[in-house]
């Protein structure tokens, strides 16, 4: 029983089921530099800046402008008012005023640019991740089910971030580019040949990055991969830390978990050397130009051919001549990483809203009778595998139906409908008269509450948590509900009542707890049509019976739906509808269910008469719905 | 962390509350000890430095060749040099550039390659450091925090401290010979010009820092926004069908839009402070630049300097202005790498409230008697509320423990303190003698098994959860794990059989398919105590009596507990025990139970009698 867990087998192999996180490789998508559409789609969300994004970009040249022209002025003082040799030494006096004029608008020219791009970048950031949250509120379930919170996590947040950085570098690389070509044409307009020949330099820069670019490029991608990776693993065990640690997985998780941190620390180093090598090549390539003006103009100056100041802003043109190429190297994986980001973003920007509201789709309003009805109505989450087959009922205004079946059978999916909260592949269903696909998604979320199979609870207090949405909810009504469901007293017995905070998912309650808060929650709700989906599966009887006494004079004039594994639960019921493996197989009130000796009937006394083992064909026969699903 | 959070999680001993009182000593203690673990690479550490320091100083003599060879030319016209030995000491010095220029390179590619590496070395170590920890720490622990708050130290703080070697410690070398060289030699080839050539630095420094702590500060302030921001977010899409079912979108977007305004007006604020520096750092660079000019220019119209040595200023300027610029970046870093490292750290230091006794033994079964002795427990966070008091019971190989009470009467509680999820806060609980606060962890945790209430699936294949607890297991096992827990022959209808993936948390599964599983995954244990924490509870009836057939096949070997609402499933169990407040308050068999008429009885008439709920109810009422 205590035998060691084996973390690696003597050969190195790992567990063959184990695995740590749950990447998936088709996700890391490998981006293009530049993807047409993908920069439109994120220009659209620029827009509104427009004129701001303008004014930056004149800030920009003019930033550029001083830039080049402060060598100039340098050189020009040194050939007019300084060098031995020049008479009229107000040349200088004029240099430095200009220098002054420069650097006062380089100042001002920085200034704006970097407080209207910073701004822009930070708004459209928001922009993205507001347009991308709100679109996700209305994306289907059936999305939402496949993907995993923290992936969207990382759109909401790392991907969005990218392009922050990418519209505030598209700037700056609108800077750099003028500046090169603004520093070549100086350099070719100052001296045409020097010029010329200090650019031999730059095709042997450029055959280089040709080979070096796919290369490091990959070498970056798998760094950013293998990080998002272990993020990944990382997130997992913190979610899942009482599961580990109750099942003592901890030293093979952590074996695992250092596999793929070091392909991290691997990547890493890999992608470092590909960014470093290219240092010394161009810092070389400075040093072949310079050495190149210090020879050939050099002689020149000698020669009398040129002045020593056009020597001199050529060497300080040529310092600055690598930065912008430095910069957009830089600038490059920032767009590259953007691109991969973008096209995230817009992924989750393009799926698709299958549920919307018609276009003349109607209000439900509370007048409406609170009938539901199914007809024909076939769904699964799969169409290939339906989960309800041909299921036709029709609640009545003001009636209890309940709905039981073994697990499995299809009644939380059948619940899932009435609520559109997924659209039926054949038939249709009601509510209100209504196909709910005529019906405003708003409207008919606000005519039915519904209680959860699974209590989910916000952090923040017990009250919030009860009001939820209904702001206009008192603390009275919030108190009356959490009294009807019997959630009152331990509530009041909390450190500080109403006002404690709940912790994550409200894990300092308990199970059943939290159940009745969202019990609670949903009778705040104050719905026509009322569905409890196992609302009181982790509560005892007791308290079970009390909710239902108290629920029997709320239901008045309401349309109630219950599921329930324990059919104590619905004995108040007007009628009940047994569903086996997504087939409705019985409709009717208990006694009628009782008298026909079918499915209800041998549960109901699984439940009740017998609290003894049943023999093994009479279990088959109860149970066996859901074994063929 | 958010405020409140670090409140409740204030009185405890693993908590995390400590941290963002760290001031200035705590900070400077965080920094020496990030030094400290660089020196765990000394190899690389040594070359990211020497080549530091070369690199700076090959840097330096750029400026000065440049100088030098304006000064050639102008000697040479001056004083009528043939124009070839002028032009030969040209080349010369252009070799000399050249040579300098590549052996520059190299070395800043060395420096830059080691202080990465140096960083992700400690990244590496500190990423497993974070995620031991995180994996051990206490379930009280994780109860006050949340894992928002935990995931961003493992990522974001993370990384404030690995960037920590190469963007401040190296960067200050760099800086400091790059200015301080600089300046020696600036002052030493002439005092005034180098003074003013230098004017700018102080002003510089001294701006940057300020603006950088006020950064840091408002950093803190956004981190804190931004957490209350991905809280909203990850809450709602966690939440998604609560948000559906209510139609609440509406609300969750005005939640958003007021944590997400909250963080845009600081960042731009933000904005503001970073941009007004820049700008000013810079203008007062050229205006230092300009003066250099002036004074210089002056100078050599005097005679006093040659036009090398003033180009050679200026050419010093531009290569100072980097570094210059890069004083804000450095004191950023440190800043960053103290408030990050010294959350990360209070993390890694936490003391781990569960953890094995100095003297602790394997636990050793012989008879399987697992006993609570006069068990009282509170939570850590709620201290004061006493969750259970004074419990005392036993259980042997081969029994059955019912239990049962009202929502918060303390079931879980009793199910969490047997494999010390959390220890007893007075009296003992003993499996065969030993009590398991003087066992190690490993083996009471592989002795006891607890089937959680709510429980956790991982998003993997359902084989994959199956096997969780024993990966190693062969698929017959886990098939005959899957059998017993009623979900086989579920998983064969399957398109992909064991090898479908269950949804975050199992969310494609139905509610008894998710316990199901749980079950199964259990099972794969061997232990010698299980506990099922209400693992039925979204199991029907018939289902739930083939498990607990199945069971019994297990239960012979060991001691089982059973938490259950609905009597049916514990009614066999060898000792039922009615939990109410925290006490237990009946206790008996079944039948001994429904003899004495008490609350269990009364539970029991509401389940098996429903015609006359009117009489059980009185009675009920009458008794609670
Ligand atoms: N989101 C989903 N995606 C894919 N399949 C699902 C999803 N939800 C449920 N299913 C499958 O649909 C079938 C019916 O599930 P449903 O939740 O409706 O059952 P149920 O009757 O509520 O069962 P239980 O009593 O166990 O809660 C099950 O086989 C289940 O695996
Ligand atoms: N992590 C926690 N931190 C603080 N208090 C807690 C925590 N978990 C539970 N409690 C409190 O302790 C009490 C007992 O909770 P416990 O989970 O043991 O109840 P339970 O009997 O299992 O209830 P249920 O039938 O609802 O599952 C409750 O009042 C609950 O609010
Ligand atoms: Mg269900
Ligand atoms: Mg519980």
């Amino acid at each position: 029983m205590t035998d060691e867990l084996e973390t690696e087998r003597e050969d190195g192999r790992r567990p063959p089921r184990a695995v740590v996180g749950s990447h998936r490789i088709e996700e890391e998508m490998f981006g293009k530099v530049f993807d047409g559409n993908i920069v439109k789609r994120i220009w659209a969300f620029v827009r509104p800046y427009k004129k701001q994004m303008l004014i930056a970009v004149f800030a920009v040249l003019t930033f550029t402008a001083t830039q080049l022209a402060i060598p100039l002025i340098i050189r020009y003082a040194i050939d007019h008012g300084i060098a031995p040799g020049t008479e009229d030494h107000s040349a200088l006096l004029y240099s430095i005023i200009a220098f002054a004029a420069a650097i006062l608008i380089n100042f001002g020219a920085s200034y704006v640019q970097e407080t209207v791009v910073g701004r822009v970048a930070e708004d459209v950031l928001f922009d993205i991740r507001r347009a991308m949250f709100s679109h996700l509120q209305r994306i289907s379930l059936s999305f939402m089910d496949k993907t995993e919170v923290g992936r969207l996590m990382s759109r909401l947040q790392g991907d969005v971030n990218s392009m922050q950085e990418f519209l505030e570098t598209s700037v700056l690389s609108v800077g750099d580019i003028t500046l090169l070509f603004g520093i070549v044409g100086v350099m070719l307009y100052l001296d045409f040949r020097l010029g010329l020949l200090t650019l031999a330099v730059l095709p042997i820069l450029f055959v280089v990055r040709i080979y070096w670019l796919p290369r490091a490029r990959i070498a970056f991608m798998a760094a950013h991969e293998t990080n998002s990776v272990t993020n990944g693993a990382l997130a997992e065990a913190i979610h899942g830390v009482r599961a580990v640690q109750s099942m003592d997985r901890q030293d093979i998780n952590f074996t695992l978990y250092d596999d793929k941190a070091h392909a991290n620390l691997r990547a890493h180093l890999t992608a470092a050397k590909y960014a470093q090598v290219m240092v010394p090549i161009v810092d070389s390539l400075t040093g072949v130009a310079m050495a190149l003006v210090i020879v050939v103009g050099g002689s020149r100056v000698l020669n009398q051919a040129l002045d020593v100041g056009v020597m001199v802003a050529f060497l300080f043109y040529i310092q600055r001549f690598f930065d912008p190429i430095r910069s957009l190297t830089l600038q490059y994986s920032v767009m590259q990483r953007a691109m991969a980001s973008g096209q995230r973003l817009t992924e989750v920007l393009d799926v698709p809203i299958d549920i919307i509201d018609a276009p003349n789709a109607k209000d439900l309003t509370a007048e409406m009778d609170g009938s539901v009805e199914f007809r024909n109505v076939v769904f699964g989450y799969d169409p290939k595998h339906p989960v309800l087959k041909h299921v036709s009922f029709k609640v009545n205004p003001g009636e209890t139906v309940a709905l039981i079946g073994p697990t499995g059978s299809g009644k939380s999916s059948a619940m899932a409908l009435v609520h559109r909260f997924y659209d039926v592949q054949q038939g249709e269903v009601l509510v209100g008269g209504h196909d709910v696909r005529d019906l405003t998604q708003d409207s008919l979320g606000q005519q039915i509450a519904m209680v959860l199979q699974e209590p989910f609870l916000f952090t923040g207090s017990v009250f919030e948590n009860i009001r939820y949405h209904k702001s206009a909810a008192t603390r009275e009504d919030v108190i009356k509900a959490a009294k009807t469901v019997g959630a009152h007293d331990f509530i009041v017995k909390l450190t500080e009542g109403y006002d404690t905070e709940l912790g994550e998912r409200g894990g300092n309650l308990s199970l059943g707890q939290r159940q009745l808060i969202s019990f609670a929650r949903a009778l705040v709700a104050d719905a026509k049509i009322l569905v409890l989906d196992e609302a009181t599966a982790n509560i005892d009887s007791y308290t079970e019976m009390l909710i239902q006494k108290a629920l029997v004079r709320l239901l008045e004039n309401r349309t109630g739906l219950v599921i329930a594994h324990r059919l104590a639960t619905i004995r108040e019921a007007d009628r009940i509808i047994v569903l086996q493996n997504g087939e409705l197989i019985e409709i009717g009130n208990h006694d009628q269910l009782m008298a026909n000796g079918k499915l209800y009937s041998k549960l109901y006394n699984l439940n009740y008469s017998s609290f003894d083992d049943l023999p093994d064909e009479e279990l088959e026969a109860a149970t066996s719905g859901d074994f063929k699903t | 962390m958010s405020s409140d959070a670090l409140k409740r999680a204030a009185n405890r001993s693993d908590s995390l509350a400590h941290v963002n009182a760290a001031g200035w000593g705590r900070g400077l203690f965080t920094l020496v000890r990030i030094t400290r673990m660089t020196l765990r690479h000394p190899w690389q550490t040594t070359f990211a430095i020497g080549a530091t320091l070369v690199a700076a100083g090959l840097q330096l003599m750029i400026p000065r060749l440049l100088g030098h060879a304006v000064d050639q030319t102008q000697t040479a016209m001056a004083g009528g040099v043939a124009g070839k030995i002028a032009e030969s000491a040209l080349l010369t010095t252009a070799l000399i550039l050249l040579t300098v220029s590549i052996l520059r390179g190299l070395f800043t590619m060395v420096q830059n390659y080691f202080a990465e590496a140096v960083g992700h070395h400690m990244g590496y170590e500190l990423r497993l450091a974070c995620y031991e920890k995180i994996q051990r720490l206490s379930f009280s622990f994780h109860d006050g925090v949340h894992s928002g708050d935990l995931i961003t130290i493992g990522m974001l703080d993370l990384e404030g401290v690995r960037m920590y070697f190469s963007t401040a410690l190296v960067r200050t070398i760099l800086l400091a010979m790059l200015i301080g060289l600089g300046a020696y030699m600036l002052l030493s080839t002439d005092l005034v010009l180098g003074l003013v050539a230098l004017s700018f630095v102080p002003f510089v420094a001294w701006r940057s820092s300020v603006t950088q702590l006020r950064l840091r500060a408002t950093w803190l302030e956004l981190q804190e926004r931004l957490s209350v921001l991905t809280r909203v977010m990850e809450e709602n899409l966690s939440g998604i069908r609560v948000v559906r079912a209510f139609a609440s979108q509406v609300y969750e977007l005005l939640k958003f839009d007021k944590a997400s305004h909250a963080a845009l007006e600081l960042a731009h604020k933000r904005v503001g402070i970073r941009v007004k520096n820049t700008s000013a750092m810079t203008l007062s660079f050229f205006a230092a630049m300009g003066l250099v000019l002036w004074v210089g220019g002056n100078k050599v119209i005097a005679g006093e300097i040659t036009v090398g040595t003033l180009t050679s200023f200026l050419t010093f300027m531009t290569i100072l202005q980097m570094p210059v610029r890069q004083l804000g970046l450095m004191v950023n870093a440190y800043a960053r790498a103290s408030t990050c490292g010294t959350r990360l750290f209070a993390l890694l230091d936490l003391d781990v409230a569960i953890k094995d006794a100095p003297d602790a033994k394997d636990l050793e079964i012989s008879e399987g008697i697992l006993r609570f002795e006069d068990v009282s427990f509170s939570y850590p966070q709620a201290a004061k509320r006493p969750v259970l008091q004074h419990l005392s019971f036993e259980a042997r190989r081969g029994e059955t423990i019912g239990i049962v009470g009202r929502p918060g009467s303390g079931k879980s509680t009793i199910a969490h303190l047997i494999p010390r999820f959390y220890d007893v806060t007075g009296g003992r609980i003993t499996i065969d003698g030993q009590d398991i606060r003087n066992t190690t962890l490993r083996s009471l945790r592989q002795a006891v098994a607890v089937i959680q209430q709510d429980a956790f699936l991982f998003t993997t294949t359902i084989e994959n959860n199956i096997a969780y607890g024993d990966p190693w297991a062969t698929e017959p096992r886990i098939e005959r794990a899957s059998e017993s827990a009623q979900l086989h022959n579920y998983v064969l209808g399957l398109p992909m059989g064991y090898d479908t993936v269950v949804g975050e948390r199992g969310v494609s599964l139905s509610g008894g398919q998710r316990q199901r599983l749980s079950i199964a995954r259990t099972l794969m244990l061997k232990p010698a105590v299980m506990v099922f924490d209400d693992s039925t509870a979204a199991i029907d009836a018939g289902t739930e009596q083939r498990i607990r057939i199945a069971m019994r096949r297990y239960a012979k070997d060991r001691v089982t507990i059973v938490v259950a609402h609905r009597l049916s499933s514990l009614m066999h169990a060898d000792q039922i025990l009615f939990v109410e407040d925290g006490r237990i308050v009946e206790r008996g068999t079944h039948e001994s139970l429904l003899a004495a008429g008490g609350r269990y009885r009364a539970l029991y008439d509401l389940q098996v009698r429903p015609d006359d709920n009117i009489a059980a109810t009185t009675k009920t009422e009458a008794r609670v």
